[in-house]
């Protein structure tokens, strides 16, 4: 059968192809999570209660460490910092995974599949809301590990904006790439949603340099963008130095991931379309 | 009401169209080489037993599985490629998916009529609990409400877009008489009045009989019956499709067992 022009969309709907048309159905579904979120006093205090005990724990052992070492004296802030930045990584990758497994647990997967929603719109969607989630967490600690340790990490100035954009990134890849494998794998694969990030945990570096790793692993962490940026907080926090050069490797190899990702993405949503698997969504 | 324009070169294509449709699921036909055409504002039900391939045949026609062989068509799209040039105008309802739990009945139906692009969606959802019944619940998460209004809420979510095609899986499943009573007369007013096209699988034969004027009946993937419900009836000399269907079933069961 021979393709046929579709209609024009009637006069009560928009024209569904245009940017406004695309714009409209991105907020819906932020306003979707938005609602959610604020439903919640539960939900909106898990948000910032992880965070917060990681910066209290990791603050007041960098405080005890300053007292009795001189390394730790020499790098203050270094711990707090570092644990910001994890969390920025890992709440953002979570908030973007855990987004898309809402619709799963709410049962509305297959409404939303069936609406005139794009997948590069539940995307766009999901980054927003993983923002939003990340900003809603992270103020609070920001300001808390200021008022107990006096760490200001907006004193890091742009290389702050700097090392958020790479990790937010990086975490954005990760969620396409663990919901991709929700959507092919129903939520059976649900942990995989919650634990991707932390397999990054020692290879990245977050606490210690690269050079402290197997001579053999050291080719894996560099090629990981977070990596540069726990690089880059050690040379701003030992030196005072802004390596530039670390965060545009960063930034490129994000670009990378993030294409990487995506396309797992397509192509993890067509394998569900072709094994049936977004209408029995299930364990 | 206004009836939706339709503005294309010669004659408009079915709301669906299925040719030659296959879905294997590894060795398994789910449904096995299927062909119908729905005309523009009639009412079709897709019967048969657990497993004979209405839900499939169903997601195919939503672009929600992709089919092995042969082609399922909306409004002349190919819904295994084109999907997203149609989906504003189809719609979907069913008892086994939801909307979100927390959100409220007004903030599921925003969500939902932002993502059809209705223009005026405040004046749509407000007509839609006038319509519907819903206008005491619009505030109370979706839920904390019963079965029926969950219904209720169903059918306003896909009513919302007035769609020219609507697909109802099980629309009445789980609803107490007079509740499943109104949803049918709803449903059928509605298809009555936009010409809308309505695509029905149930178990409820009563409901069939009632709502249909075309009945396809499906075994083992395989269309074994596809005409008006009456038809049917005399062909197999019963009183009722209830007892076609049973006559049916029973005749598939004794093959299996020989």
């Amino acid at each position: 059968m021979p393709s046929q022009v579709p209609a024009p969309a009637p006069p009560y709907l928009r024209a569904q192809t245009t940017i406004p048309a695309s714009a409209a159905r991105i907020w819906g579904m932020v306003l979707r999570y938005w609602y959610v979120i604020r439903s919640s006093w539960p939900r909106t205090a898990e948000l910032i209660y992880w965070p917060l005990v990681q910066m209290l724990m990791w603050g007041f052992l960098q405080s005890y460490l300053a007292r009795t070492t001189s390394l730790a004296g020499k790098a203050a802030g270094l711990f707090i910092g570092a644990v910001l930045l994890w969390d920025i990584l890992v709440r953002s990758q979570l908030g973007f995974a855990v987004a898309f497994l809402e619709e799963i647990w709410s049962r509305n997967l297959g409404h939303l599949m069936m609406s005139p929603l794009r997948p590069s719109e539940l995307v766009a969607a999901l980054m927003a809301v993983s923002l939003i989630k990340l900003l809603v967490a992270m103020i609070p600690v920001a300001l808390l590990a200021y008022l107990f340790f006096g760490f200001n990490v907006l004193s890091l100035g742009f290389a702050f904006a700097a090392f958020f954009a790479n990790l937010i990134f990086m975490s954005w890849s990760l969620g396409l790439i663990s919901t991709g494998v929700v959507l092919r794998w129903g939520l059976g694969a649900e942990s995989f949603a919650w634990l991707i990030v932390f397999v990054f945990l020692p290879v990245c570096c977050v606490y210690y340099p690269v050079a402290a790793l197997p001579v053999w692993l050291q080719p894996l962490a560099l090629a990981l963008p977070p990596t540069y940026v726990f690089e880059g907080l050690r040379a701003i926090v030992g030196s005072g130095t802004f390596r530039s050069d670390l965060m545009l490797r960063a930034f490129a190899l994000n670009i990378v991931y993030f294409a990487l990702g995506f396309a797992a993405f397509r192509y993890l949503l067509e394998s569900a379309r072709v094994n049936g698997s977004l209408v029995q969504m299930g364990e | 009401m206004q009836k939706p324009m339709r503005k294309v070169d010669g004659p408009a294509p079915p709301p669906a169209e299925v040719r030659a449709l296959r879905k294997v699921y590894r060795d398994v036909a789910a449904v096995d080489g299927i062909t119908f055409t729905l005309r523009s504002g009639s009412i079709t039900a897709l019967l048969g037993g657990n497993g004979a391939g209405k839900t499939t045949t169903i997601s195919m026609l939503m672009g929600l599985v992709v089919p092995t062989a042969g082609e399922a068509r909306v409004f002349g799209c190919d819904m295994a490629r084109e999907r997203h040039k149609v989906l504003h105008r189809m719609n979907f309802e069913s008892p086994y998916v939801d909307v979100p739990m927390r959100l409220t009945v007004r903030q599921n139906l925003e969500v939902y009529a932002r993502l059809y692009g209705v223009r005026d969606f405040r004046a749509a959802i407000a007509a839609s609990a006038e319509e519907l019944r819903l206008a005491e619940l619009l505030d109370r998460p979706y839920g904390k409400l019963s079965a029926g209004q969950k219904t209720r809420v169903s059918l306003a979510k896909a009513l919302l877009n007035r769609p020219e095609l609507l697909l109802l899986d099980e629309p009445t499943a789980s609803l107490d008489p007079d509740t499943a009573d109104w949803v049918r007369t709803r449903l059928e007013s509605y298809c009555r009045e936009r010409d809308a096209t309505l695509v029905l699988a149930s178990h409820n034969m009563a409901e069939v009989e009632r709502m249909a004027d075309r009945v396809i009946m499906l075994e083992n993937g395989r269309v074994i019956a596809d005409e008006p419900p009456a038809d049917l009836i005399a062909r197999f000399g019963r009183a009722n499709l209830e007892e076609v269907f049973l006559a049916i079933a029973r005749r598939a069961s004794e093959d299996v067992e020989r």
